[in-house]
């Protein structure tokens, strides 16, 4: 019996990845289960009543039927009863399961066009990727800097609307380290479709490890911007609006206007260089070029100078100018430690120098 | 339900054209798809209510966003509404009041045959609108000259007022201002609609189109008149005073 | 083209509003071709978005909250009343040039590039995206405007324009179910026309009632947009509703069940209607408390449409049922909307909501009550109706094949997309990169939508074929008992009725009819190999007049 109710849920539902998936599950398999019966019912009188009851002549004037009270009491009170029930359940588990425990792990969460950023109390940011300690109630603290998004991860049974003027808040405690799908379930334009995350779910130790790396990222004098640009260009999703093959996208193709002179709407111009490059990174709204809309969000805090440095890089080899093998070659032998934990105190001194 | 059972106990007047229930023949007004007069009236009566209904709804749809942004900024709103002229205002609500009476003295006119009651009350209300559309129009110009525009183009200029002080100083005072411009707006094309239509009433009238056997339209728009004016009973005090 | 007379009027309707149809349907064939393969399928995303945003648009606001009512409602209801025309037929013409300058308003926004909004238009997005916005605002507003005139049109036939005799409770329920939807189509448009109209100004003037940026809020928007566009779920399911019973009572040759309930009860679900729109926000940011009672209102208007199966159901015990095309419909309806309806239940429960919203459950669900209830009733009526309006036959061969492929191709088409639904593909999604393995199911979503397309085609060539080549229709060819049938020939006489009749019995007192009228003039119903004669009483084309005195004269002696 339970075999084949387990059979039928994971037919119709995710796995129960997270510890109040089962709350959730269980009205929806109650009413999935009498909504059947209820069908089944159904559709039995819908053939037997047109067959029982068939027309054997045109002449046919069947007798007036009259009404029978206490079968049209049983379908009033049967349907009524069952349908309380299921009012009960449903916004029951809806509050045992809302309310995220006092000692849960906060994560900050920014929804914005077309990716999702998490900020971690130890000063770590990542794009996409939301690192979070497995067994442990994990609460999201969510805003969107632009339009509405929805944060969805249906292995956890939970999703809530992600507003621009104000923060709401989502929490879940995955049951094992594992990896699961985040989606936006809030129409938001052109990336909705692509607006995928995930949650990588750490065991305990993995998770410490993970904290004091800093989120496994630091710059190394001997490491190669141009790999560590790679991987910040798929890390921080840019592929969504920005080609390496010379095709435009939402904005303009990284292949091919290196050393171009750029026009902007505004009527000015500019050679894409290294400083223009890394002022489109940090204050993208300061010039649009033309044929292009105003959305790329800003880096600003979220990429170290030396990130910053390396997807400049990752550009330019891209489009086969010279670039340095390491950090080192590239003068930026000082920045070593940069990046990671620091990358946030490093944007932030950052950021009066450069205005 | 038993009220509404009872229906037209006459018979229809088929392409003949004979009906004995009645002592008159077919006035020129009723459409041949009515019965009797009394349906016919009845049933512009009872479509104008509907109408109104949706008018009233359209408002209502405005004042419940006006209800929430109150909530929201509650000094703002209270302080904002200080910089609408009063006077204008009250002088706007005693002229839309009186613009009611004279449209009701309007329908008296018709009730009683008296033409030139008729004629003369729907001129004055349209006079009247017009008043209260020129007032309308002062206020209107005056704020835009202290750089007081809708949404947007909000942007008080700092010869007049110091935009850097009281409401003017809140980051959200522009929202006050479009939702007063919005409302007060709309309302004044009702007011500008009902000009129009009061016009064609008192056009008509001129010509003798209405009398106490028919006089539906002006009963009709007249309803419509008073509608408008217990919008703006309502806007003024919530624009204006509190 | 400027006639007054509603029949006319209604045709114009039903032309308009089947073009939208086929309009809206190509656009859904274009997105379930582009998500049957992963990746850019015939179309990139932005092509993407605005085909389903035009999709959403054309087939709500353009076909289906005008479709029954403004078609089948205006060609049929005067006459099931015993009036001649509505109460105000200019108003009535003058509802459909606005409707269709809404329409074009609408079309019009897709010369500039179409939107990329949704049909539910939630800011901010709908104030900062760049596509023509406006256009498609006013186009909605401007048909607004017509719906709200049709709703008053309506409500003042039914209360002014009833023959004599015809008492409430002897209202044929097709016209139970439009005064229900005439209410809500009056209570509610409004709301969408000051929404829309604040949200043309938000773009316009940058009023900031929605926009976060301008100190708006746009949980609001959505407030006010569901407040009503859940009430226009019902102007779209409360005019099926009517539908459905006559179809069921005429070809089972039975009283309708429980008449009073289901005439109060569309009463009763338009008005309760207006207090459940927050059920659409579980998942906004709108307060727990809030959802709680929104999720409590939606249960209490879910039991009365089931008691409304129930008696569906229970018409045809004891009855003699008649399975032609139109019947067929009836019970395909029955099934369909009985999912639609479960499902309902499944996405008003508050946790489970949590997880369904947004997907293609929710998908599923509405085009199980919308496309599944109201068009499937629809067509039925169509079906049924048709040889009335037309004077010509329609092909039962013909007619029977489209309502099987319709049948099977939706199912095809939507009962998958449940699954996927509770599996987690969210809605309005280009493509799925995330979720590859879904890629079978969308294959078999679409295949099913093309069987779907191909039995709407034959519906339409049905319709031609019989304009060309269709038997003439005898006044009564289903053995009908309402007004429709049994005073008036097919199709009626300008001016409906030659005599207004008096009414001395219900809707469907069948049993009354059959065997009191034994001389009444005899019929022969279709031809076409099959001797399918209904029986009395059938008025043969040119001689409503003579039976019409027979009750008329007959009864008011008594």
């Amino acid at each position: 019996m339970s075999q084949i109710y387990e059979a039928i849920r994971s037919f119709w539902l995710p796995e129960q990845a997270s510890t109040t998936a089962h709350v959730i599950d269980a009205p929806f398999m109650f009413i999935l289960i009498a909504s059947t019966i209820m069908l089944i019912g159904v559709t039995f009188y819908l053939f037997y009543l047109p067959w029982k009851y068939r027309r054997r002549s045109s002449a046919d004037v069947p007798y007036p039927v009259k009404e029978n009270h206490l079968l049209e009491m049983s379908w009033i009170v049967i349907p009524t009863i069952l349908v309380f029930i299921v009012f009960f359940w449903g916004f029951k588990a809806h509050v045992d399961t809302v309310v995220a425990p006092a000692d849960a792990y906060e994560v900050n969460v920014q929804g914005k066009k077309w990716l999702w950023q998490f900020n971690y109390n130890e000063g770590i940011t990542t794009t996409n990727e939301l690192v979070v300690p497995a067994n442990r109630p994990v609460k999201l603290i969510m805003n969107s800097v632009d339009v509405l998004h929805s944060f969805y991860v249906p292995e956890f049974r939970i999703k809530h609307d992600v507003l621009p003027n104000r923060y709401s808040t989502v929490w879940f405690e995955a049951v094992r380290a594992d990896t699961f799908q985040i989606l936006c379930t809030e129409y938001c334009g052109t990336g909705h479709s692509v607006m995928g995350a995930k949650v990588i779910a750490l065991g305990a130790q993995e998770w410490n490890e993970w904290v004091a790396s800093g989120g496994g990222k630091g710059i190394q004098p001997g490491d190669s911007p141009v790999e560590l640009g790679e991987a910040l260009y798929t890390k921080n999703v840019c592929n969504t609006c920005h080609s390496i093959d010379g095709s435009s996208k939402v904005g303009p193709s990284f292949l091919g206007h290196w050393g171009e002179t750029r026009n902007f709407v505004d009527g000015g111009s500019a050679v894409m260089d290294e400083d223009y490059t890394r002022e489109s990174i940090l204050y993208p709204a300061a010039h649009i070029v033309e044929d292009y809309q105003p959305v790329m969000p800003s880096y600003q805090g979220q990429l170290s100078d030396g990130e910053v440095y390396a997807l400049i890089q990752y550009i330019k080899s891209i489009n086969g100018a010279d670039v340095p093998a390491t950090f080192a070659e590239g003068g930026f032998g000082g920045d070593g430690d940069a990046g990671g934990a620091d990358a946030a105190d490093d944007a932030a001194a950052d950021a009066p120098a450069a205005e | 339900m038993a009220s509404s059972t009872a229906t037209v106990a006459a018979p229809a007047h088929d392409a003949h054209g004979h009906d004995d229930h009645h002592g008159h023949d077919h006035p020129p007004h009723l459409k041949h798809y009515f019965v009797t007069s009394e349906q016919q009236f009845e049933a512009a009566k009872l479509g104008m209510w509907l109408f109104l209904v949706t008018e009233i709804l359209l408002f209502g749809g405005m004042f419940v966003a006006y209800g929430i942004f109150r909530a929201w900024y509650p000094e703002l709103f209270a302080e904002a509404s200080t910089q609408l002229d009063t006077v204008m205002g009250a002088t706007n609500t005693l002229v839309l009041l009186l613009s009611s009476f004279t449209v009701a003295f309007a329908i008296r006119g018709a009730q009683t045959d008296n033409q030139k009651v008729l004629f003369w009350n729907l001129v004055a209300t349209v006079a009247l609108a017009g008043v209260f559309m020129v007032i309308k129009y002062f206020e209107y110009t005056h704020k835009f000259d202290l750089g007081i525009f809708p949404g947007a183009a909000f942007n008080p200029t700092s010869d007049v007022v110091n935009p850097t002080e009281g409401i003017f100083a809140h980051p959200r005072a522009g929202v006050f201002f479009s939702i007063y411009y919005v409302m007060t707006g709309i309302h004044g094309f009702h007011v500008l609609i009902g000009m129009v239509a009061i016009s064609i009433l008192a056009w008509k009238a001129r010509q003798g189109k209405y009398t106490s056997a028919w006089y539906t339209p002006v009963e009709n728009v007249g309803l419509y008149w008073h509608v408008v004016d217990i919008i703006w009973i309502f806007l003024f005090p919530l624009m204006y005073l509190i | 083209m400027t006639s007054v007379d509603h029949k006319r009027i209604g045709i114009m309707y039903l032309v308009a509003i089947s073009t939208f149809f086929a309009l809206g349907g190509i656009l859904a064939l274009l997105v379930r071709t582009e998500l049957a393969m992963l990746g850019d399928t015939i179309m990139d995303a932005d092509t993407y978005n605005r085909v389903f945003t035009m999709h959403g648009v054309v087939m709500v606001f353009l076909f289906i909250v005008p479709s029954i009512p403004a078609s089948l409602g205006n060609i049929i209801m005067p006459i099931q009343l015993g009036a001649k025309d509505v109460a105000f037929p200019k108003l009535n013409l003058m509802s459909f040039y606005l409707y269709v300058a809404g329409a074009f308003l609408a079309i019009l926004s897709l010369r500039t590039g179409g939107v990329d909004t949704g049909w539910t238009f939630y800011t901010p997005y709908s104030a900062e995206t760049g596509t023509a916005v406006i256009a498609m605002g006013m186009g909605v507003f401007v048909a607004g405007f017509a719906s709200i005139l049709t709703g008053i049109n309506f409500i003042v036939t039914i209360h002014k324009m009833r023959a004599p005799g015809l008492t409430w409770n002897r209202m044929p329920l097709f016209c139970w179910g439009l005064y229900a939807t005439s209410i809500v189509q009056v209570l509610a448009t409004p709301v969408i026309g000051i929404t829309m109209l604040l949200l043309v100004l938000e773009r316009t003037l940058g009023i900031g009632i929605f926009d976060p940026a301008l100190g708006g809020d746009p949980v609001l928007f959505q407030h006010f947009f569901w407040f009503y566009s859940h009430p226009a779920v019902y102007i779209m399911i409360l005019p099926a509703f009517g539908v459905i019973s006559e179809l069921v009572t005429t070809f089972s040759r039975q009283k309708v069940y429980g008449y009073t309930a289901i005439a109060l009860s569309s009463v009763a679900i338009a008005l309760l209607g207006f207090l459940v729109w927050g059920h659409h926000m579980f998942t906004s940011g709108q307060s727990i408390v809030s959802s709680i009672v929104f999720s409590m209102i939606t249960f209490l208007i879910g039991i009365p449409s089931g008691i409304k199966i129930f008696n569906w159901i229970a018409t045809m015990y004891r009855g003699s049922v008649w399975l032609v095309t139109p019947m067929l419909y009836a019970i395909s309806f029955l099934f369909l909307f009985t999912i639609g309806g479960l499902t309902g239940i499944m996405v008003g429960a508050l946790a489970v909501d949590i997880h369904l919203h947004d997907t293609y459950f929710v998908v599923a669900h509405f085009h199980y009550v919308m496309m599944g209830g109201t068009v499937i009733a629809m067509l039925g009526g169509l079906f049924y109706w048709w040889p009335k309006f037309t004077g010509k036959l329609y092909h039962e061969g013909m007619g029977v094949a489209s309502a099987v492929l319709v049948f099977i191709g939706f199912n095809m088409t939507f009962f998958i997309q449940f699954v996927m639904g509770s599996q987690g593909m969210p809605r309005r999604y280009a493509d799925y990169p995330d979720l590859p393995w879904l890629e079978p199911l969308h294959q078999f979503s679409t295949i099913g939508s093309y069987v779907l397309g191909l039995g709407l085609l034959l519906v339409l060539f049905n319709g031609i074929w019989s304009l060309f080549k269709g038997k003439p229709a005898p006044g009564n060819p289903w053995g009908g008992a309402s007004l429709e049938w049994t005073h008036t020939t097919s199709p009626p006489d300008p001016h409906n009725f030659s005599r207004t009749p008096l009414v001395t019995h219900g809707p469907y007192d069948y049993y009354t009819v059959f065997n009191g009228a034994g001389d009444g003039a005899m019929g022969d119903g279709m031809g076409d190999g099959a001797n399918r004669p209904a029986p009395v009483p059938v008025i043969t084309e040119g001689a409503p007049q003579e039976f019409d005195k027979q009750i008329d004269l007959g009864t008011r002696q008594a």
